[in-house]
């Protein structure tokens, strides 16, 4: 039986870091208290009018180059019209027929080697404001209200869970490069729609559903696996899939119908009367292309050639400006450059456990690495003071020494260590010259075990075949 | 002089006023008189802030004792049209909906007006959200036309030019759409200028339709009105359609002649439907024209038979969302009867808007409906369109088109409640205009059988005001 493959796009809602909201001069400062942050503009007062921030135009054509879109000569905003509590003029002001950037691609590592992601379009629109409910009811802060947007959304061209985590991986960085969005997921100002269908390949694309406002790469990647595994089920069963839009229960990791096609808003998009077309001039277009800072392609081309750098560390290196600053800072303390790369890449990151914060000082890092190289210290040894560091930051080589954790690489110094072992582990030794080789793994433990894990793996396993082949 | 000072123009009060006759405190106490004695019949008035406007008027006053009144229309006192935001004062839009709400801001003009030292008596009736042509779709009350009470202001700003027609307001502000400044200006024989798109800001206007509103003055005068339009006309950054750049002098060419000028008589407005009274009292103001020393020609301009029903789909598909937001959950009127979101929402808009307004929603809605938009909402700019470029091409060879403002005189009251659509066909002749985003002049020219007033309409290209206000001014003279 073939195996179904599926079929993502993503629409990704990406908060601009203006100071002042898209069609008014109130702030954007996340936090503040309930409905400080309004005025009659974004709370929709008759008779007040928007007036476009044009930060946010210029915002979304940095985001339209950063991803090598098309920026639109002639573009306009529309009136997505539709009845909720949290939209104040019952209509949310967006981007229709002609949004600012289109026909761009984003460049994504996934284990098959780089994939491009096409992505569609990106327009502007405003936040709508957030509704609190409690025992006495709903309540309405309309703080969020006016709150500048981009919206990206990408081709289907994402094909499978992990696809879709690194092209957000990527988003991310590239906005964060670029400068117009803080990209805080926790705060929201990154959310994500999953668009999902699954199909056999050389078949049509199956019906799609849709599952909204994701937060958390964790979340995407749960949603998009139990969608996939439910979409192959109920087809399995005999099943249609319905077009629908589902939410995501995080606390089973399940989805659930929420509205039905049928269900859907006629949103009745028209052009905005109260808002003049977007035409930005060419001169303000190169003067933004001119000013566009190194993007983390670059860099990652960079590292791959200069310090020849795999490219899926060099990619995970240019996650953000803040790792790329870090990673930069430290390999100019180190000759080691590439396994600099590896140790930040595995070790470093598994501590990071998805944060940003590393809490050992980039000089120190590179130290630690050098003695790895130096062989002045094992692998494991290296997890060891990167694990103290991490409480306590300091200089690798004084940990070491104070705590006494050099490798032993001196051949005199082991020997009397590995006969020892030899001598009292005889079963061990007789199964590995009946041919077990896999003995000699638990023999290596055992020297390890007797220096307190400061052996060096090669010098004890030179010194260990002698004894045993002889 | 005329004594009673409610029947003076702005320019005579202003003499009076700077010569030391009479004070602001009179005229605007003289004006609160007249409101108290007459308005009971009239109607004009929704609000009247008798304390603030004698307290403004005081203020205007001691300005004027030390040599420091701010314009030509300091201590004048106003009315204004129930759309356009007041700071502390409700404005209602004439609406159940908006009964209770009190805008924490001014709209741009009524900065302007106090600004220039404007005393401001009240809130002016009007048709509930500015929808109608006669004024009895206000949720409120009826308001009367000053020349025959059993008769209709015209709509939607009735208050306003039955206030100015009344005495009971020096000039007044009113909004138009689709011809709610002119209609009503010619059915009470005041005048009335509907600026070009963009000219006036329209920030604290509560839109109906945001591409054609424009916020304009009633007056008892021409020159009154080039007067207020150097008051409320300019750019306002909070308004995007606004149009950047110095505002003209209003009054400029005031009182200039204007031998050569060439004026268009559209055939299509002079045919079927046109009352004869009507249609008699234009031909002769043309003839005026001409001994004034203007050429008027007859023309053809085909387009404009397509914008009134171009005007109704495009106006009532941008009121479908612009009054999608008086759902009863922030503001204005809530329904008492509701068990769900959904119900609070059906309720509160079904017992907050009269029927006109939701029939004007509803079509709106329809228009803009998945399947639908393309047979009307985008037919309906490529009309707008072809309605421009009519005007545009006459505006080659011609610098004013002249035409009657409404088919016929004040309508009785009641007269055309019934049918909806006899009533839009009034707005035939003033909806083009709006269309076309251009200004137009409504000035008297002459009285029916009954003594009724009869208005004529001139419109000039966009941003040609001080000329049509001059082409007015001069036929405003001659009729004496």
């Amino acid at each position: 039986m073939t195996e179904y493959e599926m079929v993502v796009g993503l629409e990704v809602h990406v908060e601009l870091k203006t100071e002042t909201k898209i069609f008014c001069s109130c702030s954007t400062r996340f936090g503040a208290p309930p409905n400080t942050q309004c005025c009659p503009v974004c709370m929709g007062l008759p008779g007040s009018l928007p007036v476009l921030n044009q930060k946010v135009v210029e915002y979304a054509i940095q985001a339209g180059m950063a991803t090598s879109c098309t920026i639109a000569k002639y573009s306009k905003q529309d009136r997505k019209n539709y009845f909720y509590p949290d939209l104040p003029k019952a209509y949310q002001i967006s981007q229709y027929d002609l949004p600012l950037c289109e026909k761009g691609s984003l460049e994504i590592e996934t284990p098959a080697g780089s994939k491009k992601i096409g992505i569609t379009r990106i327009h502007i629109e405003e936040d709508a404001g957030k509704l609190v409910h409690d025992k006495d009811g709903s309540y309405l802060d309309c703080n969020r209200c006016g709150v500048p947007l981009i919206e990206i959304v990408s081709e289907p061209d994402i094909r499978s869970a992990e696809e879709a985590v690194a092209y957000l991986q990527k988003l991310r960085a590239v906005m964060l490069f670029t400068g117009v969005s803080d990209c805080r997921m926790e705060e929201g100002s990154l959310r994500c729609d999953v668009n999902l269908s699954v199909h056999k390949p050389g078949e049509p694309f199956g019906t799609r559903t849709e599952m909204k406002n994701l937060n958390s790469f964790q979340f995407i990647q749960k949603a998009i696996q139990y969608e996939y595994q439910r979409q192959v089920e109920a087809l399995e069963r005999g099943e249609e899939i319905v077009q629908e839009t589902r939410r995501f229960d995080e606390k089973t990791g399940k989805t659930f119908p929420m509205r039905r096609k049928e269900d859907a808003n006629d949103y009745r998009y028209f052009p905005d009367p109260d808002l003049m077309p977007i035409e930005p001039p060419e001169e303000l277009v190169s003067a933004l292309r001119a000013a566009m800072p190194p993007l983390p392609d670059q860099q990652k081309a960079r590292y791959m050639k200069e310090m020849g750098l795999p490219a899926g560390e060099a990619e995970l290196l240019t996650g953000s400006p803040g790792m790329m600053a870090y990673f930069e800072e430290a390999a100019a303390c180190s000759a080691h450059p590439r396994q600099l790369a590896a140790f930040l890449t595995t070790q470093v990151f598994r501590l990071l456990d998805g944060g940003e914060e590393i809490p050992v000082s980039p000089a120190h890092l590179a130290a630690l690495v050098e003695m790895i190289a130096d062989g002045e210290i094992s692998g494991a040894t290296a997890r060891q003071v990167l694990a103290a560091l991490w409480k306590q930051d300091g200089d690798p080589g004084e940990y070491v020494r104070c705590h006494d954790l050099m490798q032993l690489s001196d051949p005199v110094c082991l020997k009397p260590v590995v006969e020892e072992v030899v001598r009292e582990n005889a079963g061990a030794v007789s199964d590995y010259r009946n041919g077990k080789t896999a003995a000699l793994k638990a023999l290596m433990g055992q020297v390890m075990g007797r220096t307190g894990g400061r052996a060096n793996p090669e010098v004890a396993e030179k010194l260990l075949l002698e004894l045993v082949q002889s | 002089m005329e004594k009673d000072l409610t029947k003076l123009t702005v320019r005579q009060l202003a003499d009076g006023m700077a010569r030391r006759v009479f004070s602001s405190e009179e005229v605007t106490a003289a004006t609160l008189a007249a409101i108290r004695q007459r308005d009971p019949e009239i109607g004009a008035y929704l609000t009247v802030l008798e304390e603030d406007a004698l307290a403004a008027a005081r203020e205007s006053d001691q300005r004027r004792s030390k040599g420091e009144a701010l314009s030509p229309l300091d201590g004048i006192p106003a009315g204004i049209k129930d759309n356009i935001c007041t700071k502390g004062v409700r404005t209602t839009c004439a609406s159940r909906m908006l009964e209770q709400f009190v805008p924490p801001y001014d709209a741009h003009v009524m900065e302007q007006l106090k600004g220039a030292g404007v005393v401001m008596l009240g809130k002016l009736n009007m048709d509930e959200f500015a929808m109608g042509s006669t004024t009895e779709n206000s949720h409120f009350q009826l308001t009367r036309n000053p020349a025959d009470p059993s008769r209709v202001p015209g709509g939607s700003s009735g208050g306003s030019a039955a206030a100015v027609a009344a005495g009971e307001a020096a000039f007044a502000l009113g909004s138009d759409t689709g011809g709610s400044i002119r209609q009503p200006a010619a059915f009470c024989g005041v005048v009335g200028l509907k600026p070009t798109y963009g000219a006036v800001s329209r920030y604290g206007l509560v839109a109906f339709a945001s591409s054609l509103d424009q916020i304009g003055p009633l007056t008892r005068d021409v020159a009154d009105a080039a007067l207020v339009m150097n008051a409320i006309a300019g750019h306002d950054r909070r308004d995007s359609t606004s149009v950047p750049g110095e505002t003209p002098d209003y009054t400029a060419l005031l009182g200039q002649e204007i031998r050569g000028k060439r004026l268009a008589l559209p055939r299509e407005f002079l045919g079927e439907g046109l009352a004869p009274a009507v249609r008699e009292a234009v031909l002769g103001a043309a003839r005026r024209f001409e001994q004034l020393g203007a050429r008027v020609e007859e023309v053809s301009m085909p387009a404009l038979g397509h914008a009134l029903p171009a005007y109704y789909i495009l106006s009532s598909a941008e009121a479908s969302s612009n009054l999608a937001r008086f759902d009863g959950i922030r503001y204005g009127y809530r329904s008492p009867h509701y068990e769900d979101m959904a119900s609070l929402y059906r309720n509160t808009r079904s017992e907050g808007f009269g029927p006109e307004v939701k029939r004007r929603i509803m079509l709106g809605t329809f228009a803009l409906s998945a399947g639908y938009y393309d047979a009307y909402y985008k037919k309906a700019l490529q009309v707008r369109t072809l309605v421009l470029r009519d005007y545009q091409r006459i505006f080659e060879d011609f610098d004013a088109v002249l035409s009657p403002v409404a088919p016929t005189t004040a309508y009785r009251i009641g007269e055309k409640t019934t049918d909806p659509l006899e009533m839009y066909l009034g707005d035939i002749y003033t909806v083009p205009v709006n269309i076309a985003g251009l200004p137009a002049l409504s000035l008297p020219c002459g009285r029916d059988a009954d003594g009724l007033p009869v208005g004529m309409q001139l419109t000039g290209p966009a941003f040609s005001e001080p000329a049509l206000l001059q082409l007015g001014s001069a036929f405003e003279s001659e009729e004496g």
